[in-house]
């Protein structure tokens, strides 16, 4: 069995809008695999159904052996232990030192505080912010605020990292360097990474499998470097 | 086993920083936590002022009640085998919980200390000119003037006595007021716990980026749920500070400045110690309560997906 399998996963919200018709995909453990589609066309979706922050309507979708689709709502955390999560918006708390935000999550877990200081400072030297550990969110740079945000995803040592357009924010340059930090953390830990993007450059660039979803459907599952941009995607 | 040990602790651990963080949130959100806080105040001074009430009037309606007793004169020529007589017809009723009889000599003796006016004319009074009694305590007041009715039908009784038509509106105005104060009592209770949820609510929706992130980040529901439970029980207990200090010290003033009792000395007050200790533990256990109920209400809502 593969490490996450979709098998004809639908999607349809409330408003009746379907945002995902049958899907099936298979994903291994440690690829890295970019998904990518216009706005709207259901790659979002395709990322939250990951973490369970959408349902699948029809199918199934299985992360790690567990069945997303039937956890319980009181049961999600356990899932989400299991997968860091990165957003475009970054998501950290402004009140709360680098330091303090990546502790978070391990914070929620139950931790030891000696257990969870060596795991941060690590965590954040991966990212290269360990200088920072005092700072606020306010005071760092876009591109630190992401790095941030992965050190905070993978602090807990997660087997997914679940990336929803985490460059959607930042200039070329700094993109660049969050992609290297990413691929580091696919090449160093074996961590599974899938990366929703808009963003050609670095699709064409990294040469990894991708998946293309349009209107709903997956219309493309090309493997590592057959992907070439073609126009509208 | 020992995976059992460590998981205790990490609940432990979670219970611990859910305190700290319950403390720091409600200084950090110092004028929401305030708003809270008033709020409660308020509500609490106004559920312990009809508390006191409550308790005071049900306490003096009893003791009214219990002095309400009906006194029964004899006919002046009445022989000891009809006081017999009469004692058992009265004692067989219902309603009829004691009866005492009272000799007139007993009530000279009794009326001869009290004012020694009466006494110097009963003493030049050849013959003595007060009637034998009765003295009957009922069980129902309710029913007080229906047993004095009936005793007035025996023969050889003279007159019957009681606070007619006075105690009986008085009785039934208590009762009125009792019921309208344990309305107000629970209705102030049912709004307290309404403003705080919706106070917390307001700081809660502040926090809602941090409950989103607590949740993606994979915190459980309870270790979410646990420092909002805690600050609404921090926001309940200082609330009712004020309340608990104007509980004791404004009964214990007030006791003494009436002198324990109110218009006459029928209407007696409780006693202030014990009672207004009693009174704060209500308080702050109703302030706790209510305030861990509201955050509780308040964080369901974000909990959902």
């Amino acid at each position: 069995m593969k490490f996450i399998e979709l098998k004809n996963v639908n999607k349809v919200y409330k408003n009746g809008v379907t945002a995902l018709a049958d899907v099936s995909v298979g994903i291994d453990k440690g690829e890295f695999v970019f998904v990518i589609g216009l706005t709207a066309s259901g790659k979002s979706t395709f990322i939250k159904m990951l973490y369970r922050e959408e349902k699948p309507t029809k199918g199934t979708v299985m992360v790690g052996g567990l069945n997303v689709g039937k956890i319980r709502n009181g049961r999600v955390y356990k899932l989400r232990r299991k997968i860091g999560i990165v957003f475009q918006d970054f998501k950290l708390l402004p009140k709360l030192t680098v330091f303090e935000n990546v502790a978070f999550a391990l914070e929620c877990v139950g931790l030891k505080d000696k257990e969870i200081r060596p795991k941060v400072l690590s965590a954040l030297e991966r990212v290269g912010l360990k200088d920072k550990v005092r700072s606020f969110p306010g005071e760092l740079s876009g591109g630190e605020q992401q790095r941030v945000c992965i050190a905070r995803a993978i602090v807990n040592e997660p087997k997914l990292l679940v990336c929803d357009e985490p460059t959607g924010n930042l200039d070329p340059d700094t993109s660049k360097e969050i992609m290297k930090v990413i691929e580091g953390i696919n090449r160093d830990l074996g961590t599974t990474i899938i990366m929703a993007t808009h963003d050609r450059d670095i699709v064409n660039r990294m040469k990894k499998r991708v998946l293309l979803i349009d209107h709903g459907v997956l219309a493309g599952d090309y493997a590592k470097g057959s992907y070439k941009t073609h126009e509208g995607s | 086993m020992r995976k059992e040990v460590t998981k205790h602790m990490r609940a432990v651990r979670i219970f611990i920083r859910s305190i700290r963080d319950a403390i720091k949130s409600v200084f950090r959100n110092f004028s929401l936590s305030f708003a809270s806080i008033m709020c409660t105040t308020i509500t609490l001074i106004l559920v312990s002022v009809a508390l006191i009430c409550a308790v005071n009037i049900e306490n003096a309606t009893k003791s009214i009640e219990d002095e309400l007793n009906i006194v029964v004169y004899l006919s002046k020529d009445v022989t000891e085998e009809e006081i017999n007589n009469i004692r058992s017809d009265i004692s067989s009723q219902d309603n009829v919980e004691e009866v005492t009889f009272k000799s007139k000599t007993e009530w000279k003796l009794e009326m001869s200390d009290y004012n020694d006016t009466f006494e110097t004319v009963l003493n030049y009074l050849d013959e003595n000119p007060l009637m034998d009694s009765f003295i009957v305590k009922v069980r129902e007041v309710e029913h007080l003037s229906d047993t004095a009715e009936y005793i007035a039908t025996i023969s050889k009784v003279d007159t019957v006595k009681y606070g007619e038509g006075m105690v009986d509106s008085m009785v039934s105005a208590f009762n009125v007021i009792e019921k309208i104060v344990v309305v107000i009592v629970i209705a102030l209770i049912i709004v307290t716990a309404f403003l705080i949820s919706n106070t917390i609510k307001l700081t809660i929706f502040s926090r809602r980026s941090a409950i989103e992130i607590m949740r993606l980040v994979g915190a459980s529901n309870i270790t979410i749920k646990l420092p909002f439970i805690i600050e609404g029980f921090i926001i309940g207990v200082i609330g009712a500070i004020i309340p608990i200090c104007i509980t004791i010290y404004g009964y214990v003033i007030l006791y003494s400045t009436l002198n324990g009792h109110v218009f006459s000395n029928m209407i007696v007050l409780i006693k202030p110690y014990n009672f207004v200790f009693w009174v704060s533990l209500v308080l702050l256990v109703l302030g706790a309560v209510v305030g861990m109920l509201g955050s509780l209400k308040a964080v369901r809502k974000y909990l959902k997906i």
